[in-house]
Order: structure tokens, then C-alpha cells, then sequence
């Protein structure tokens, strides 16, 4: 069992809001990742959906690059919709 | 003889000492997930338990409450199967165990839906999701490990043996069991036999696994006669209500 791949979990908390991130967990295959996740991640009500992708398919950014990135979007203030006003009844921005 | 009543204990006693021998793995599972997974079924078997002990303590009319009947009765007042409380042994066999009483209980709770006795019926609504899940954990492990490694596949042919002989004892109908079918509170435990029993061959088989031969049955449980092994198994469940009287949380 010390073999078995490492899997990254997504939960949707509920339906219409989107899957997210909730850590990872290791399993045989695809079948017993969803179980465990089930298990795992949803013992507390916490979903009704999961996705789970193997964690050697997902790509990420890398550290060093945090500059070029991340940083010139820091001083953007008018790429931010803050100077609408949202109705009460939108939900969920 | 209250037949309701002992029919709701029956389930119940099964439920709590399964629930218990399974939260023994708690902190020893094989991995942590299914670790997890073994402990929230434990307490899934549990939940189940306290619903059916708390209708029996109404049934029963004497004032007394579900901890009274979990705690304070006797190893010859409970009437689980002898399945329920074997040793977990090594996981291959807890998932046997598991396989062969999951494989009952769901289709147990799916007749229970329809009992004339409607507390029974809402009990069996709410615990027949949890044993669907269960029989797809438990039936998925036996089909992993049998159709496994050469080493997974010889402990859970050998836990296979070992418990084939008391996989029987929860279709054997006691006196309760004949009541219930009778008046209708009850389920046909003929008809759960026949759904029981092809569904554990067509798991063994796909699972690559020898059905043992052998058609004998121990029985007793249901008669309050246990194996020596509930005695330990309540000594621990009881020991804080017996020491510490109506100590709680």
C-alpha cells in the first residue's frame, strides 16, 4: 500500500457552486480514490460531488517565477468589478 | 414474550457489537484513509443501533432508555449473531466478516421498508442508504484482495473459511422472525436468503475465491448462547456505565 499513487480530491460543497480543492489522499486507482475521498473528505457533509485527479497529471507554477506572475496584477485596482453595485439577491461573487 | 420487541433487538444487538468490533481497527487501520472509512461505517452501525434500542425501550414500557439496554444487559440478554462478534483478525477477514453481514443487512433493510410497523419502516429508510455503501465497500475489498496479490488472495480465502460457518445464522428465523413475517412488522427472511446468497456467490466468484462446501451453521446468537468472545467485547462496551453508574459526556 506504500505504493499506491497520490490523488488530489476536488469537492462541490453543494450544487451550482464549483468543485473545490479540499487535499489529497493516496488509493489503487480512480474507483477507491472517489471512495476514499468519500470517506475522507465528506464524512461531514461537506459535499455531493467529487472529483479526484491522479496528482502526477496536474501542472503547477512555479515558485520563482511569483514575479512575473503574480505582481503586476497587484496594482490593477480597475481590473477589479468593485465599482458596481451588486443587487443583495446575486449570491456567491 | 414481546416479539416486536425482541425483533427491533436482534438488529439492534448486531448493529452495536459489529459497530464496536469495527472501531477496534480505529488508529490501526492499513492506511489512514480506509482507516477513516472503517470507523465512520463503525459509527454508521452504531447510529443504527441507538435508533433501534430506542424504539425497543419504548416498546418494552418500563421507563428504561437506549443506554440501558446497550449497557446494562448481559451477554445471554443479547442476541447478535456469532458473526458479529468473531475477532477482526487481520483485515482480510474483518472485510469477510463485513462482506457477509453487509450483504445481509442491506437487503434486510430494503424489506424493512416496507414493515406495517411504521418506526421500524422509517429506520429501515434511513439505515438502508448506509448499508448500500457499506456492501459496495466491503464487496469492492473482497474482490480486491481476492483477485489481488498471491498473498491477499490466500488470507482472505482462509478468512473466507473460517467464517463461511456463521455466515448463516442471521437468515435462520427465531420465534421473533416468524412473529414479525406473520403479523407484518417483519421481513421474509427466506426471500433475503435467496438475494443474500447470489449476490456472495457472484462477488466470491468474480473475486476469483472458493465457496467453502460445507453447509453447516453454528447458531445461538439469536438465542442469547455466545461464543466467549462477547464477554471481552462487553466488558469493554460496559465498563464506564458499570463502574461509573449513569456517568455521561
Amino acid at each position: 500500500m506504500n505504493n499506491w499513487p497520490l490523488w488530489e480530491i476536488f469537492i462541490r460543497s453543494k450544487a451550482g457552486l464549483n468543485h473545490k480543492h479540499v487535499g489529497s489522499l493516496h488509493a489503487a486507482d480512480a474507483d477507491m480514490a472517489i471512495q476514499n475521498a468519500r470517506d475522507v473528505y465528506t464524512r461531514r457533509n461537506e459535499g455531493v460531488s467529487i472529483w479526484a485527479v491522479e496528482s502526477k497529471y496536474l501542472t503547477a507554477s512555479d515558485p520563482d517565477d511569483s514575479d512575473p506572475l503574480y505582481e503586476p496584477a497587484k496594482d490593477k485596482v480597475y481590473r477589479h468589478p468593485t465599482f458596481y453595485n451588486l443587487p443583495d439577491e446575486v449570491k456567491h461573487m | 414474550m414481546n416479539h416486536l420487541y425482541n425483533y427491533t433487538l436482534q438488529q439492534a444487538d448486531n448493529c452495536l457489537i459489529l459497530g464496536q468490533r469495527l472501531g477496534e481497527w480505529c488508529g490501526h487501520g492499513p492506511v489512514l484513509e480506509q482507516d477513516i472509512a472503517m470507523t465512520n461505517i463503525s459509527l454508521d452501525l452504531i447510529g443504527q443501533a441507538r435508533m433501534l434500542y430506542q424504539y425497543a425501550a419504548e416498546i418494552q414500557g418500563e421507563g428504561k432508555s437506549e443506554d440501558d439496554l446497550a449497557y446494562l444487559r448481559d451477554a445471554w440478554d443479547f442476541k447478535n449473531v456469532l458473526l458479529v462478534e468473531q475477532l477482526n483478525g487481520d483485515f482480510a477477514k474483518t472485510i469477510v466478516r463485513q462482506f457477509l453481514f453487509d450483504s445481509f443487512n442491506c437487503y434486510f433493510y430494503e424489506a424493512l421498508k416496507s414493515s406495517n410497523d411504521e418506526n421500524l419502516a422509517a429506520i429501515a429508510a434511513k439505515s438502508h442508504k448506509e448499508a448500500l455503501y457499506h456492501l459496495k465497500w466491503s464487496g469492492d475489498w473482497v474482490l480486491r484482495l481476492g483477485d489481488g496479490t498471491e498473498e491477499s488472495h490466500e488470507r482472505i480465502q482462509s478468512a473466507l473459511n473460517a467464517l463461511w460457518s456463521y455466515s448463516g445464522e442471521i437468515v435462520i428465523p427465531t420465534e421473533a422472525d416468524q412473529a414479525g413475517l406473520e403479523t407484518g412488522f417483519g421481513v421474509d427472511l427466506n426471500a433475503i436468503k435467496t438475494r443474500r446468497d447470489s449476490k456472495v456467490r457472484e462477488v466470491l466468484e468474480e473475486a476469483t475465491l472458493t465457496i467453502p462446501e460445507s453447509t453447516y451453521s453454528h447458531s445461538g446468537g439469536k438465542e442469547g448462547k455466545h461464543t466467549e468472545y462477547l464477554g471481552y467485547i462487553l466488558a469493554d462496551l460496559q465498563f464506564l456505565q458499570r463502574a461509573y453508574p449513569g456517568n455521561e459526556w
